[in-house]
């Protein structure tokens, strides 16, 4: 009886921990070393100038994403409340589209509420990133502009809240 | 006890299940697959026929890196797509060997590759594949260093 007790508990933690799992995606690159983050100028979809050198000081989150790209789009409802919970104290979430059209972008947009600043990105700017050959790939910028982290594939809000946490607290 | 048992076996069963499920997700419609690894074989065998190499992807993506020699034909996703695909093969043999790819998702969330693999096998060809990229194309091919051009 005992035996059989304790086989279901080990097959029922095995399970759990099966089921919740990190996703093969959520590669985290802690290793990145802390180069500068390259400067880009675009005009976001609502006709604005977007700089990242206007975001000195803030920690940012660079996000390549597209409407094409299912583990993009379940990521920004994460990102919009990351904005919300953290834009006061100095995050700023900056989404670059690597759509080929504009439309469906815009129409994400108004969808999704998206509160933070969408650009369409260009091959360029992907190159000086290390190129976006398959999305998402995020990165987060520390307050003075450098790399501190490249999450490529869908990753967890816990692990971007985690970083941004440390980071705004310098 | 014997329902114990019940629990303990309905458990093991639910465990097998999870750790056999597979994980090519994508291939519902039982889609044939090339592995990387295969395809660049194939590509720099001295021998053979080559098949050819339709990307049906974003056009963004393919700018930045394509396999050598593959031909842009548009995501497979969208109306324009299927429609360049169809044009494409129009006057190619149903035999021919095709190798469709995109690599913009992880492969259980491509939106391209199935409608275009359906597309070619309603029209008859016999001899398509799909390049398999687990993760996306960059991770599964560009940083494994195999063969990539640039622009259009």
């Amino acid at each position: 009886m005992k035996r059989a007790l304790l086989i279901i508990a080990v097959a029922a933690v095995l399970l759990i921990w099966i089921l919740l799992r990190p996703p093969s995606a959520d590669n985290h690159d802690g290793t990145s070393s802390l180069r500068p983050a390259p400067g880009f100028t675009l005009t976001d979809l609502s006709g604005n100038k977007l700089s990242l050198a206007d975001y000195r000081g803030k920690v940012v989150l660079l996000d390549f994403w597209a409407t094409w790209c299912a583990p993009c789009k379940e990521e920004i409802p994460h990102f919009i409340d990351m904005q919300n919970h953290y834009g006061a104290q100095g995050l700023q979430v900056v989404g670059i589209s690597m759509d080929d059209d504009e439309k469906p972008v815009r129409e994400f947009q108004q969808q999704f509420k998206m509160n933070y600043p969408i650009a369409l990105g260009t091959t360029q700017l992907a190159d000086q990133y290390g190129g976006a050959f398959g999305l998402p790939i995020t990165f987060v910028i520390d307050r003075e502009g450098r790399i501190v982290s490249r999450h490529i594939g869908q990753t967890k809000p816990e692990v971007f809240e985690a970083e941004i946490q440390k980071l705004l607290q310098r | 006890m014997r329902s114990c048992l019940c629990i303990h076996t309905v458990l093991v069963l639910i465990l097998l299940g999870v750790l056999t499920t597979p994980m090519h997700a994508a291939d519902s419609t039982n889609m044939k697959t090339i592995a990387p690894e295969e395809l660049v074989r194939t590509l720099t065998a001295s021998k053979g026929t080559k098949p050819l190499l339709f990307h049906v992807g974003s056009h963004m993506l393919y700018v930045q890196a394509h396999i050598p020699g593959s031909e842009y034909l548009g995501a497979g996703a969208t109306p324009q797509g299927v429609q360049n695909l169809a044009k494409r093969v129009a006057t190619l043999r149903k035999n021919t060997a095709i190798i469709l790819y995109c690599g913009c998702c992880p492969w259980n969330h491509c939106p391209n590759v199935n409608p275009a693999y359906d597309t070619l096998v309603r029209l008859g060809f016999t001899n398509v594949k799909v390049l398999y990229l687990a993760q996306n194309f960059g991770v599964d091919w560009v940083t494994r260093g195999y063969p990539t051009a640039r622009g259009e």
